[in-house]
């Protein structure tokens, strides 16, 4: 396994376990708002989800306000945990 | 039966002496909701919004009614969530950030979280209102309701209150050397009345009325548990912490004076009695003063401790219910009576007995002084 599929495993996980979704449903395509059902209240909990997991700070709001899809998520989170 | 249990991991905090409460049993609350309501919810809420939608079920509001703008919600409680408020501040004060902190935080722990909450899980369109009074809290939501509809602005108010069980709370008691410290065994205490209670037992919960002019109830054949006659209170500005038996005495008179009855009209006083010793004594002589010393008193504390913002609602459904059974509940763990309470008379077994109108206190630490009076429906 490559460290961009442990990423996605674990973005996966965070996202399924903190808004209750089953992680089939987590594809790169899927969109947070429309598909998942996630809100502006939500977009909040994400961020402070995925900070306490990746242990890191997610200080770009413009980078984090373009995030449309799991996708976006994926590569967002990719580009703070450089592969080693 | 009591609900009074120990509560062991309270033993830990340092010089609190009362290790007892009334929680609500665990419940699971992922079967009943789903998380987008859950998410803004502390226990007070949840239990509200259940308590809410039980309420609504049994009186059949369905959820065009619900959503009409002629249904209202009144529910208070002594503050947002106590839970949700300690694990804000040890979250926020381990490194003094908020990086931790979740969306849902604030909705927990704001005053009115209980009857935002439940406007949201019910689709409410009508009035929002939760009345902060600590023990009253309830008891002035079933005011409020009943004047709201008195006034026409509303054909239906779900009214109530809840608290949780919290060491933050039952602390303030115990600072104030009004908390029950009997821990063993937990089930004896709070006595109500009797010579040898040492204090309140805090109990959590949510109890939700649904009040509805009796036009809009007879039109839709709702059922009727009761009529609400009257609603008194007064306020004490004698002292914040003691209660005053002038001013409890007041809000009883104030009632019957708005329900147009007299003293020797109410069947039974479901009475605040929390079993500390001043507010028992207190209410004793006020409600002799209010209403003679033959009507007959209890208290329902013994069984649920003391629910505070729920206190008003839940006892007003105990008494509602011992209207349908025609039946009169004593205290429970009240053996010896104090002779100091001995002005009026005491409920001392479970019995039989014409049970018609009914008038249940609840006072306030803050000076609130309340009383409503409910009677049986007769077309």
């Amino acid at each position: 396994m490559n460290q961009d599929d442990s990423i996605h495993r674990q973005v996966v996980e965070v996202i399924a376990q903190e808004f209750e979704l089953d992680p089939e449903k987590l594809t790169p395509e899927a969109t947070l708002y429309d598909d998942l059902g996630l809100d502006s209240l939500d977009a909040v909990d994400l961020v402070v989800a995925l900070e306490k997991s990746f242990g890191v700070k997610l200080a770009n709001e413009e980078a984090i306000k373009a995030v449309r899809t799991m996708g976006d998520l994926f590569a967002l989170i990719g580009s703070l945990k450089p592969s080693e | 039966m009591s609900g009074v249990q120990l509560m062991e991991e309270w033993q830990k905090i340092g010089g609190m002496l009362s290790h007892i409460a009334a929680p609500v049993p665990e419940i699971n609350a992922a079967e009943l909701l789903p998380r987008n309501l859950r998410r803004t919810m502390g226990a007070m809420a949840l239990h509200a919004t259940i308590a809410s939608r039980e309420a609504a079920a049994d009186a059949g509001l369905d959820a065009r009614l619900l959503s009409s703008g002629r249904v209202g919600v009144v529910i208070g409680s002594t503050t947002g969530s106590p839970e949700a408020y300690e694990k804000f501040y040890r979250t926020f004060l381990r490194e003094e950030s908020v990086a931790e902190i979740k969306s849902g935080f604030f909705f927990k722990v704001m005053s009115h979280s209980c009857a935002a909450n439940v406007c949201l899980a019910l689709g409410i369109t009508g009035e929002q209102w939760a009345p902060a009074s600590a023990c009253t809290s309830s008891a002035q939501a079933i005011g409020l309701g009943y004047l709201l509809i008195k006034a026409g602005r509303q054909d239906a108010v779900l009214c109530g209150g809840a608290d949780e069980v919290h060491h933050t709370v039952t602390m303030v008691f115990d600072v104030l050397k009004a908390a029950s410290r009997k821990n063993e065994p937990p089930r004896r205490t709070p006595a109500p009345f009797d010579r040898d209670r040492d204090g309140v037992v805090c109990g959590g919960g949510s109890g939700i009325l649904v009040l509805e002019s009796l036009d809009s109830a007879l039109a839709r054949g709702a059922e009727i548990y009761a009529e609400l006659l009257g609603f008194g209170h007064v306020n004490d500005p004698v002292h914040i912490a003691n209660p005053q038996e002038a001013a409890m005495s007041a809000s009883m008179k104030a009632a019957l004076a708005d329900a147009r009855l007299g003293p020797g009209d109410i069947d039974y006083v479901n009475a605040h009695a929390t079993g500390t010793l001043q507010g028992d004594l207190t209410e004793a002589r006020a409600i002799c003063s209010a209403l003679g010393p033959d009507v007959p008193v209890s208290s329902s504390k013994g069984h649920i401790g003391h629910t505070l913002g729920a206190a008003g609602s839940l006892e007003s459904i105990l008494s509602l219910e011992m209207i349908r059974r025609q039946e009169l509940i004593p205290t429970l763990n009240l053996s010896n009576p104090d002779p100091e309470c001995s002005c009026i008379k005491l409920v001392m077994e479970k019995r039989a007995q014409r049970v018609d109108t009914v008038m249940k206190n609840n006072f306030a630490l803050g000076g609130v002084n309340t009383a409503l009076i409910f009677q049986r429906w007769q077309k």
